[in-house]
């Protein structure tokens, strides 16, 4: 019978391999799926891995996908990892994009906008979702109230406000009452980085947020204390590190990035405030997070799988006839997997009679 | 007077799920485990429970159906977490984000349907002026919910099995050394959550709306959940913090009837606006709390160790 025995220390390869492993073991898991509603396995595993890629275009696609992701899993990576569970960055970036967007149409007047304004509008963005996230972190710190709880249920009122703000001040006075604001002006829109592409400096902020976060974790003294307090808060309390400061940076660091995220996608690819800007990044990145190992740079490998996810889901729809719903299905396997996966650093398996 | 029955009846039936989902997650947490699937497991309570009665045109059909994937699913997080020692807040998220994205792929086809709502009443009782309309014409879960917040009461306070239940959860290394089969114990009250929040999530698609759409459960998985804390982990509390909440779910709904000139979307932020400010209120006391939750709340037991 198969058996798990423990390891005597936790393997440093299955700790790499197990992501991968993951990963492979979800392309398996939906194959199956796909031949169990009657597709052929193959050629939908082609829709989700390779269509998305085949050419520029579709890189640059990702690219857009992959620039919200990766900006709001580098925060996670930094807040899980002091063992503080944000999992409201979907609030975060939403309230971000109103921010952000309510800024930009308070402002545009069709013909001024260029670097310096834009780079205020995604400052005001970053200040909206540390704000959010900074109610959570004030609760938790002040009252004691549990993180998890408290970010989720802001998720549903920053929703909420979104459509509020939509449907009432900030709508289209020339919109024939279709609850979105009007367009953002070009000035005000991100510039693109591949011409010819919707690819916008979105993705190489998110490349520098996932450097800084890499060098922040593994060279500052605060990443260090911050992690202590995650891995063993004891030991942390006895160095005399404050678990307070870790809590707002943490938080302060994921809502910052998250609104970040959020004012990007508005100034982005959307242009506009709409009442629901965002597919659920918020909550991919959390498994973005988990599957890149909490670390900076290894989510950039994780996003970009996930990028290929969405992609895939889109493309299912018009190749496959699928349900784009099915990428919902592709992220919960994917984190099953990983945690199953997972299980293999602390223990082997062995054949045992 | 008359005005008030039919909204103590709704916010009664808004409660239920609330309280059915809440209670299975006491048990569940008692035993030292915490499960974050319950949004997803009430979501694919809600779809399969309905498909179900869509398909077979039972409603006890559904109801069971509900039940049954909400154990699976619970059953599928007690082997990743009890067996395998996967961290339970990860594996409850994934759960959760698993249903959220499984429901809506089962629910396109579903998309718009709806069952006649069904009527039921207490011989007799159902006839007394205003209690009768706001108490006693409920379908038959809503007083399930009750003798079940009873039992349970019972069971963890004044049954042997419960006692062990609850050892369990304070301390499993101490259960174990007396001979318990820690991880079976677990494995049951994660299973008993799952076929809650699954009838849970069967009682809104099948009685509360009584429709399908996507995403309906809209938070009241992770309420439930908050229901626990607020309650501090005791039934009858659940009870009350069910029929609260409830309450002001349904209250939102009157107020937009009546044309309060607040609009809908910041009405319908009060539930989960309330949640977070029941939540600070009765987590200000961290010792209060320490003293009530189950000391290995959370954390993984591996007897082999």
């Amino acid at each position: 019978m198969l058996r798990l025995e423990r390891r005597a220390h936790p393997s440093r390869v299955m700790a790499w391999c197990s992501p991968v492993l993951a990963v492979l073991l979800t392309a398996l898991c939906g194959a199956l799926l796909f031949m169990a509603v009657g597709k052929d396995p193959v050629a939908s595993l082609r829709v989700f891995f390779f269509e998305p890629i085949k050419d520029l275009q579709g890189w640059a696609e990702i690219g857009v996908k992959v620039a919200p992701l990766l900006t709001i899993a580098v925060g996670l990576s930094i807040c899980f990892r002091a063992n503080v569970f944000n999992i409201g960055a979907e609030g975060q970036l939403v309230v971000g994009a109103i921010t952000a967007g309510a800024l930009v149409l308070y402002l545009d007047d069709d013909g001024n906008g260029g670097a310096v304004l834009i780079a205020v509008a995604l400052l005001a963005g970053v200040a909206g979702g540390m704000a959010w996230a900074g109610i959570t972190a004030f609760l938790r710190d002040r009252f004691n109230a549990n993180e998890i709880l408290v970010s989720l249920m802001l998720v549903y009122v920053a929703e909420l406000l979104l459509s509020y703000l939509v449907h009432g001040a900030l709508i289209d006075p020339d919109g024939f009452g279709f609850p979105q604001s009007r367009l953002f002006s070009d000035g005000w829109l991100l510039p693109i980085v591949l011409s010819g592409t919707r690819l916008h400096i979105g993705i190489v902020l998110a490349l520098v947020a996932a450097v800084v976060g890499w060098l922040y974790l593994s060279r500052s003294f605060s990443g260090f204390k911050l992690q202590v307090g995650g891995i063993a808060p004891m030991a942390a309390r006895y160095a005399g590190f404050s678990s307070r400061s870790s809590l707002w940076i943490s938080l302060l660091v994921s809502g910052g990035l998250a609104g970040l995220a959020g004012a990007a996608e508005v100034m982005g690819p959307i242009g506009q405030l709409t009442p629901s800007i965002s597919p659920g990044y918020g909550f991919a990145a959390i498994i973005v997070a988990f599957v890149g190992r909490l670390h900076p740079l290894g989510v950039i490998f994780s996003s970009f799988i996930m990028a290929l996810f969405y992609i895939g889901g889109e493309l299912s729809q018009s190749r496959l006839g699928m349900p784009s719903a099915v990428t919902g299905i592709f992220q919960g396997i994917l984190l099953f997997a990983l945690l199953a996966c997972d299980v293999l650093i602390h223990n082997r398996l062995r054949w045992r009679r | 007077m008359d005005a008030l029955a039919p909204l103590i009846a709704s916010a009664i039936v808004a409660g239920t799920p609330l309280m059915l989902a809440g209670l299975g997650l006491l048990v569940n947490e008692r035993s030292g485990v915490i499960n974050l699937g319950s949004e997803g497991m009430m979501l694919m309570g809600a779809i399969t429970g309905f498909a179900v009665t869509i398909g077979t045109g039972s409603f006890t059909l559904g109801f069971i159906a509900g039940a049954l994937v909400g154990m699976l699913m619970a059953g599928f997080f007690a082997w990743l977490t009890i067996w395998l020692g996967a961290n339970q807040v990860a594996t409850g998220l994934a759960l959760s984000l698993f249903g959220v994205g499984a429901s809506a792929y089962l629910g396109l086809p579903y998309a718009g349907e709806s069952l006649l709502p069904l009527q039921f009443g207490i011989p007799f009782l159902q006839d007394i002026p205003v209690l009768g309309p706001a108490l006693f014409r409920h379908h038959p879960l809503v007083y399930g919910s009750l003798l079940l917040c009873v039992a349970i009461a019972w069971f963890l306070g004044r049954s042997r099995p419960g006692l062990i239940l609850r050892a369990v959860g304070e301390s499993p290394s101490s259960a174990h050394s007396l001979g318990y089969d820690v991880r079976r114990i677990r494995l049951a009250a994660v299973l008993f959550g799952g076929i809650c929040a699954g009838l849970a999530g069967a009682f809104m698609s099948l009685v509360y709306t009584p429709l399908w759409v996507e995403g309906m459960v809209s938070g009241r998985g992770w309420i439930a959940l908050a229901l626990t804390t607020f309650a501090t982990w005791r039934p009858f509390r659940v009870m009350a913090g069910a029929y609260l909440f409830g309450g002001i779910t349904i209250l939102t709904y009157h107020m937009q009837a009546l044309g309060v000139p607040i609009a809908s979307q910041l009405l319908s932020m009060l539930p989960y606006i309330a949640t977070v400010v029941v939540l600070v209120l009765i987590s200000r006391n961290a010792a209060w709390i320490r003293l009530n939750m189950p000391a290995s709340l959370g954390k993984n037991f591996n007897p082999n160790v």
